[in-house]
């Protein structure tokens, strides 16, 4: 009984990391290794964040405002993974370096807004977020679910999704068969962008009322990691997802479990990461990664 | 029907640093089989490439059964059905055969992928044509001709009327290459055109009607293949009168160096690729490994050399047991090596000649002083003197980034810092792959004159006529066991292609 | 032609044009939100020089600050730098600083009280653990091939939370801060303090120094290094020819925890007075990978870039009293390590240079 009270506040933090999971396993499996998820994350929440406080305080409908707020974060994620997507696919740029470029840039691009907009190192507060249905879930667990879903469906039952996989494999059979190697590694980049920008926006306002420097705290990682551990498979980095959000809410279960009070928060806080680390050295899955994942693709080279 | 299915006028491509296609023409006419010649870097893979589609031509025009054509990319190509059959095949691993061939023009019920349906067209498409296919084995699991007649499927799926085979010999047996040759053979009288792609005389004289010739980007010259003999093509091919054998002066082998004794090997996945396999070098002997890729030489030389781990048997040198050693230990125990892959294993590109000439000795006291601090003038010294002797050309001497120098005095680079470290075994693996003609004559006198000196020598060649010019004693691999070991002047090409297949035949040695 | 392909060719050249064009994109992006990028340039001035524009007075100070700010850039800077060279990606810097800085404090409130020898431990103690937390990312690199990129990360933030619950635990803790550092403990230089009226410079400077000249003689003069950079250019190859690419893998993993600990360490004792109970990351670790990137992981390059971004940060205060938001540098930061990684666009622009070259040989 206890477990399933505690089942959508475990949801609620899952769904991002797992929306942003998604994103990344398809960028890798095009080929593209996106390490800037975690700056995208902090772009479309703080987006989402502004334009929801900003609406709110316009008078608009609650609902309205929200819908709008998280698509503003997808667009503007998925314009920022454009950056990336030149950077790696158009000049062959080293893309871990990019991404931690954007990482860098997002960072900074975030607060500088704040500053612009608010006068203040974080989005003004907004009065209230996203609401639980019914049954005491967030409407983002749905969206995650329709997410794994639909990137099954899309990867392995269409067309679109044959061509993406072997673009990852070996981008020279995929081009010597007419596909565009180029503009499917922009499609998936994009796609990782705009879920990432998603993933930012429903973290934002599901766990907190606005924007700080500190909103997604590595959770673009934990993401990246997810997709590792899970095998690059939708079904695993479900699970992996679901595992590192486990960790992640062990904080708020915690508080449940009278046992578990009377240790320091920060446990509570390190539990994810330490989870994570430990998953990726037993369960290393190097063999499992699309074989020309993060290489640049050069036309003519076999 | 147009008298020339394809026709090729003044074409020229360049790269970075170099004219790949300096005006070349070609005229195949149509239902031939007509052969492309040329040394490695002639400049045949890019014309075809260009005619593929893969890349565009700085300028030329392409003709195809007589209307001026653009081949923009491989799909105008197919849709002209023009088809290729790459020599590094441009499979999918992980995707099933039938995956590989639909992928692209894969059959659909509506938006959907409908995979039965491909599965049933690969099927009968194979039965048409005889080339046996499992339409649902993924390709990392399939044989590398099985694995070439997937890449023929294609082409055949996508109804092409002209196929381009890319060097398609270089990874099969004798047995096979006949078997493909029949297969080339149907295809024409099923009324397909033919472009062969090949630095091998003896197949152009097999099945070739016509042949053309390039040397360095440059057009030779085009003639009927049934007018010239083997000489008369190599002459054409490399510019001058070639010798094909090399004088090997008798001698006696002194004593065993190196004993390979029941070895095992299993490879990355765990499967086991050398099996119980027993084998001697003497000193002053060149022996060779010969067969087809993929039958163990590469964990067999892994084994040797350290990279892979020794799962059953012992490897001696000289009578010590050097299976347990590190890599280092065992170059220490005397053991000299140079890689078939070199930019991959043997050099260092963004390393100095100086620095790659050190790279197995470097923490030696001649070139590492107290407290390891490096001797810089002593690494140069040492570079010098092995771009002296042996002819390495490098524009910056000593100084100069191994990344930049060709082929061949890569090659020689290699070779020379292993012989100057005098090991007690030499192995070579494909020592002239990739290499033009100067720099294979080089190559190949080199090792006969260490050999002469008295070193020990173990040679892998999956070229036949390689191994059997420079080596005494020829073992053949398949399977990963060698099939028999006979000497050099007892055993014809054709016995060795035999026993590459499997069938075992009478030893000598 | 050959002299403009050598320019091109130059790494210097290329990190130069690269933060010029940061600079570019930053003050385009203050103008466009309508405020005076000059004044942003006022702040840098004055960050640099001590002199200030707008009232012509000069203070030395800011002289003292900015050489100060650098320090901990420098050495973050060579951390990513050398494990850089081996062909990691380490950006674990942060993590390896927090350590080094909280190993540092525990010294310093808990250690013998003696001169010189106080402080010398904390920092060597802050050196020692940035070498594990370091070592271990190699060796799960190495052994496991666990990808260096999200190990790091992983520890970086179980440092942040580690160093709390360890710093809650010392003398006199609050939640922001420890009781006052024993005098013995402190690394500040009267004679800096005299001549810069009152900066924060102090000793770490020496270290720093010490520490950029062991990076490039390790580097680039030890067989150590050698086997290094055979390993970061051609792991293969480099195994193949029996370097102990484990251990080379490894050992710069920890060497590059070392230069972050000891960063961590410099700023516990130069730049505090107490021990803190940290609530966030300082970020040094980060800035440590553009500074690296900058400075093309060599010792000379890591050192002007580190000296760059050591201005940057000095002149935030200032931009901030200039209405600029100091987030500016971080955009700037992060623009210039992006165009870092399209350096390899400088090259294909080569080759289209070399292409044409051809063509015309050829007479087209």
């Amino acid at each position: 009984m206890m477990i399933w009270n505690m089942l959508p506040s475990v949801l609620m933090i899952v769904a991002p990391i797992l929306i942003t999971a998604i994103g990344g396993m398809i960028s890798e499996k095009s080929g593209v290794v996106n390490i800037a998820l975690e700056g995208l994350m902090m772009i479309g929440a703080m987006s989402a964040a502004a334009a929801h406080v900003l609406m709110e305080g316009s008078g608009m409908n609650h609902t309205l405002s929200l819908i709008l707020a998280m698509v503003i974060g997808t667009v503007i994620g998925g314009l920022f993974s454009l950056l990336h997507a030149v950077a790696a696919i158009n000049l062959n740029a080293d893309q871990t370096i990019s991404g931690t470029g954007i990482n860098l840039l997002a960072s900074g691009v975030t607060i500088f807004a704040s500053q612009i907009l608010f006068n203040a190192d974080r989005t003004r507060e907004f009065r209230m977020g996203m609401q639980t249905d019914a049954l005491g879930f967030y409407p983002t667990a749905y969206i995650a679910l329709v997410v794994v879903l639909l990137s099954w469906f899309v990867l392995y039952k269409l067309p679109f999704g044959m061509h993406l996989r072997a673009c990852g494999e070996h981008p020279g059979a995929a081009e010597s068969v007419g596909i565009n190697v180029k503009r499917i590694r922009y499609i998936a980049v994009l796609a990782s962008g705009m879920l990432a920008g998603l993933a930012g926006g429903c973290v934002v306002l599901t766990q907190t009322i606005q924007y700080t420097s500190n909103t997604i705290n590595g959770r673009g990682f934990i993401a990246l990691a997810a997709v590792s551990f899970g095998r690059w498979r939708p079904a695993g980095v479900a699970g992996a997802a679901l595992l590192f959000g486990t960790a992640q809410a062990f904080a708020i279960i915690a508080n449940n479990i009278p046992a578990l009070r009377v240790l320091p928060t920060e446990v509570f806080n390190i539990l994810p990461y330490v989870v994570t680390l430990i998953a990726l050295v037993l369960f290393s899955g190097k063999n499992y990664a699309p074989a020309a994942a993060g290489k640049p693709y050069e036309k003519g080279a076999s | 029907m147009h008298e020339y299915a394809i026709e090729m006028r003044g074409i020229t491509k360049t790269f970075p640093g170099v004219i790949a296609n300096d005006k070349v023409n070609l005229s195949v006419k149509n239902q031939e089989i007509h052969a492309l010649l040329g040394e490695n870097g002639a400049g045949k893979s890019t014309l075809m490439s260009i005619l593929f589609g893969a890349y565009s031509a700085d300028s030329g025009t392409i003709l195809i059964n007589g209307e001026e054509v653009e081949i923009k990319n491989p799909n105008v190509a197919t849709a002209l059905g023009i088809g290729m059959v790459h020599q590094h095949f441009k499979l999918v691993q992980n995707y099933t055969v039938t995956e590989n061939i639909v992928l692209g023009m894969e059959p659909r019920r509506g938006q959907i992928l409908d995979l039965k349906k491909a599965r049933s067209e690969v099927a009968s498409l194979s039965a048409r044509y005889g080339l046996a296919v499992d339409p649902d084995a993924k390709i990392e699991d399939i044989s590398v001709s099985q694995q070439q007649r997937v890449e023929i499927l294609k082409t055949l799926y996508r109804s092409a009327k002209i196929i381009i085979f890319d060097e398609p010999t270089a990874v099969l047996t004798p047995q096979e290459i006949d078997e493909l040759i029949e297969i080339i053979i149907k295809l024409k009288d099923e009324g397909k055109t033919i472009v062969l792609i090949t630095h091998k005389l003896r197949e152009i004289k097999a099945v070739a009607d016509r042949c053309t010739v390039l040397r360095r980007g440059k057009y030779i010259g085009t003639v009927e293949v049934a007018d010239v003999s083997e000489g008369d093509l190599a002459e054409m091919m490399v510019g001058r009168a070639v010798r094909f054998e090399i004088d090997k002066p008798d001698q006696q082998p002194g004593d065993v160096v190196l004993k390979l004794e029941n070895v095992s090997v299993k490879d990355h996945l765990g499967l086991e690729k050398v099996s119980n396999l027993t084998l001697d070098v003497h000193s002053g002997e060149v022996v060779g490994i010969a067969g087809v890729d993929g039958n163990g030489q590469s964990e067999l030389l892994g084994a040797i050399t350290g990279l892979l781990p020794l799962s059953g048997g012992e490897i001696y040198i000289n009578d010590r047991p050097i299976g347990n050693l590190t890599i280092r230990e065992r170059i220490e125990a005397g053991l000299g090596y140079t890689p078939e892959d070199r930019r991959r294993y043997g050099l260092v590109a963004d390393f100095t000649i100086a620095e790659n000439a050190v790279l197995k000795n470097y923490y030696h006291p001649r070139y590492t002083g107290r407290f390891g601090i490096l001797n810089d003038q002593a690494m140069h010294d040492e570079a010098e003197t092995l771009i002296e002797q042996f002819d390495i050309r490098a524009g910056e001497g000593s100084h100069t980034k191994a990344g930049s120098l060709s082929g061949g005095n890569q090659q020689k680079v290699i070779v020379a810092r292993e012989i100057s470290l005098r090991p007690k075994v030499l192995i070579v693996a494909q020592p002239t792959r990739g290499l033009d003609v100067g720099a294979i004559e080089y190559i190949r006198k080199r090792i006969i004159e260490e050999r002469s000196r008295g070193q020990a020598i173990l040679l892998v060649s999956f070229e036949l006529d390689e191994i059997m010019n420079l080596c005494d004693r020829i073992a053949t691999i398949s399977k990963g066991t060698i099939v028999a070991v006979n000497r050099s002047d007892e055993v014809t090409e054709r016995d060795i292609g035999m026993m590459m297949a499997g069938s075992r035949m009478k030893e000598s040695v | 032609m050959k002299k403009k392909d050598a320019w091109i060719q130059s790494d210097g050249a290329v990190s130069v044009l690269v933060v010029l064009l940061g600079f570019l994109v930053g003050t385009i992006l203050v103008a466009l939100v309508g405020k005076n990028p000059l004044n942003m340039y006022k702040a840098i001035l004055q960050a640099l020089s001590g002199y200030n524009i707008d009232n012509g007075k000069m203070n030395v100070r800011y002289i003292g600050e900015t050489l100060n700010y650098s320090v901990p850039f420098i050495l973050c800077g060579l951390s990513m730098g050398f494990a850089n060279r081996v062909g990691l990606f380490n950006i674990g810097g942060e993590g390896q600083y927090i350590m080094g800085m909280t190993v540092a404090q525990i010294i310093a409130l808990l250690g013998p009280q003696i001169p010189v020898l106080h402080w010398l431990l904390a920092l060597l103690g802050a050196m020692l653990i940035g070498a594990v937390w370091g070592g271990v990312v190699g060796i799960l690199k190495a052994k496991y091939e666990v990808s260096e990129v999200v190990s790091t990360i992983m520890l970086n933030y179980v440092a942040l939370y580690l160093s709390r619950i360890i710093c809650l635990q010392l003398p006199g803790a609050t939640t922001y801060r420890t009781a006052s550092y024993p005098e013995t403990a402190l690394i500040t230089n009267v004679f800096f303090q005299k001549i810069t009226k009152n900066s924060l410079l102090n000793n770490g400077i020496f270290f720093m120094i010490l520490a950029v000249v062991a990076f490039w003689f390790i580097m680039e003069k030890t067989s150590l290094g050698y086997g290094m950079r055979a390993t970061g250019f051609n792991k293969e190859a480099a195994r193949a020819s029996g370097i102990p690419v484990v251990r080379s893998i490894s050992i710069s993993m920890a060497i590059s925890g070392i230069f972050a600990g000891l960063a961590g360490g410099i700023i516990a004792l130069g730049s505090f007075k107490y021990g803190r109970v940290i609530a966030g990351m300082d970020n040094y670790g980060f800035d440590g990978i553009a500074v690296a990137l900058v400075g093309n992981s060599t010792a000379l390059g890591t050192t002007l870039a580190g000296l760059l971004f050591g201005l940057l940060k000095n002149a935030q205060a200032l931009m901030q009293a200039k209405q600029i938001p100091k987030e500016i540098t971080f955009i700037i930061q992060g623009l210039i390590v992006i165009f870092i990684a399209l350096r390899s666009a400088l090259r294909i622009y080569k080759e289209y240079l070399d292409k044409r070259r051809l063509q015309k040989e050829v007479g087209l």
